[in-house]
């Protein structure tokens, strides 16, 4: 079940591109999704939703908010994973 | 009324059941085509609809906006924004003031399947999956504030929301907008998507669809005596409308002017038509009046003429209270025939056919007319097109609402 980092990253970058329609290979682990992605918060929140039918992992709201880089997802998901 | 400032028409743009531009729609008008067709939709048959057919969009949006666009927009700004951008570009795609650009697209009825579906989200999967962007994609001024996003519209965004009359009232709107000096150029409009079972239900339920559901392409059949109700039609129809100082400076084409319009409310019942139609036609006189012009000078309506039994005959005594014996001078054409009842968008697709009709000199023929209904005193162009006359010419663009709106919109030749 668990899947390495690369694979997170993979899919977090399809997940981002299908709400944003940003190219996949622009969403590396060292870019923030505010400053660097352009990802308004109601982005965010589908990102995140989608992320967790993905996954199978759950990402509180308040956690949302210490989720600055796409590293920071990638890392979240990776540690929480069943 | 001729101290005040002209308002011309430089653009046009629709998405209809006939055609995925205005230029394919109005081709597809004068060949007479129905844009009706079963629905092949599961729910047609899972509620056991009586009625199983309508006049859905014949282009998806989805063929010309993005992907993340159709996300986040509800199909009824999807139409508006394809229309938009076509009547925009069909305009010149003009550099503009921003803080002197204006939107002003209605609806009947906003985002219902966003909204429909996002309940049935909630229901069945939990609030995590109800979509961030419900909201803004439910409300009726999604689509005038998604166009004036989109191209730069700061003087305001308008919605007019008077159920079948939101086209017309919002062009209307948008006249007057330029007359008080808001702006010198206004995207205005129509649009409705709501071919869903709950709003297809609720029309059926009240008697007002027609069921003649072994012929969808003969079944929107205004002032024939077989006519049993209207058909179901989706899409956005919207015009570019400038100052005629402003199109004048810009060395714009113009098609035509609007030239005035005439609105009243029957307070007589919430869906049924004043059967003397004393309130469609004290619009009809006041849009006549306000263009500075006599019935006389009418040469063609194009009516609400939805094909209700009740509906069809209601305008045709209206109109023929307003204008008395001038009335037959104008020929009559019903284009619902062919594009089905687009709702909140066709008020605006009718008021594009009047302008291209004034522009080309041509009223296309209402089809599906076997026998006129002989309570229907009117000159109903059908068969074959009727070529309108030379020289100045206005024609009139009748639209009502459920709620007793009564919106006429009078054009000229320019």
């Amino acid at each position: 079940m668990a899947q390495s980092e690369q694979e997170i990253l993979a899919g977090l970058a399809e997940i981002v591109n299908e709400e944003t329609g940003l190219d996949p290979e622009a969403v590396q682990s060292d870019k923030a999704f505010t400053d660097d992605l352009d990802i308004d918060s109601l982005s965010m929140m589908t990102i995140v939703v989608n992320a967790e039918e993905k996954f199978g992992v759950r990402i509180p709201d308040d956690e949302v908010k210490n989720l600055r880089t796409v590293g920071d997802a990638v890392t979240f998901i990776k540690n929480n994973q069943a | 009324m001729s101290t005040e400032r002209r308002v011309v028409v430089t653009g046009l743009g629709a998405t209809t059941p006939l055609g995925g531009t205005i230029t394919q729609t109005w081709d597809a008008i004068l060949a007479g085509t129905s844009g009706a067709r079963p629905l092949t939709q599961d729910w047609v048959q899972e509620y056991d609809l009586p009625v199983t057919f309508a006049a859905t969009i014949h282009t998806s949006p989805e063929e010309v906006l993005s992907k993340v666009e159709c996300r986040r927009m509800d199909p009824s700004a999807q139409y508006a924004m394809v229309a938009s951008r076509e009547a925009w570009a069909d305009a010149g795609s003009p550099e503009v003031d921003p803080d002197r650009f204006m939107v002003a697209i209605g609806t009947g009825m906003g985002g219902v399947n966003t909204l429909l579906d996002q309940w049935d989200n909630l229901r069945e999967k939990g609030v995590r999956r109800v979509f961030p962007l419900t909201v803004p994609m439910i409300m009726p001024n999604s689509s005038s504030g998604n166009v004036s996003l989109a191209l730069g519209a700061r003087a305001g965004a308008h919605t007019a929301v008077s159920a079948c009359a939101s086209g017309a009232e919002s062009m209307a709107l948008a006249m007057d907008q330029i007359r008080l000096g808001r702006a010198d150029i206004v995207i205005a409009g129509g649009t409705e998507a709501a071919i869903h079972p709950l709003p297809f239900a609720g029309f059926a339920q009240m008697q007002a669809l027609s069921k003649r559901n072994d012929d969808p392409a003969g079944a929107s059949r205004p002032y024939d005596t077989g006519r049993d109700g209207f058909v179901m039609g989706e899409g956005a129809g919207v015009i570019v409308l400038e100052s005629e100082e402003h199109a004048r400076a810009r060395g714009a084409r113009i098609y035509a002017e609007l030239s005035a319009a005439g609105m009243s409310a029957d307070a007589h019942h919430i869906t049924a038509p004043e059967p003397e139609g004393a309130g469609a036609s004290r619009a009809m006189v006041e849009a006549v009046k306000r263009a500075g012009l006599t019935p006389a000078d009418i040469v063609h309506i194009n009516a609400h003429a939805t094909s209700t039994p009740v509906g069809d005959v209601a305008e045709a005594n209206a109109i023929r209270r307003a204008f008395g014996d001038a009335t037959d001078g104008m020929c009559v054409t019903g284009t619902k025939s062919m594009t089905g009842h687009l709702l909140g968008a066709a008020g605006a697709l009718e008021a594009l056919f009047t302008i291209l009709s004034v522009h080309h000199r041509i009223a296309p023929a209402t089809i599906n007319i076997e026998e006129l209904d002989p309570a229907i005193a009117l000159d109903v162009v059908r068969g074959e097109h009727r070529t309108l006359p030379d020289g100045d010419i206005a024609a009139l663009n009748n639209s009502f609402g459920f709620g007793g709106h009564n919106v006429a919109l009078t054009v000229k030749s320019i």
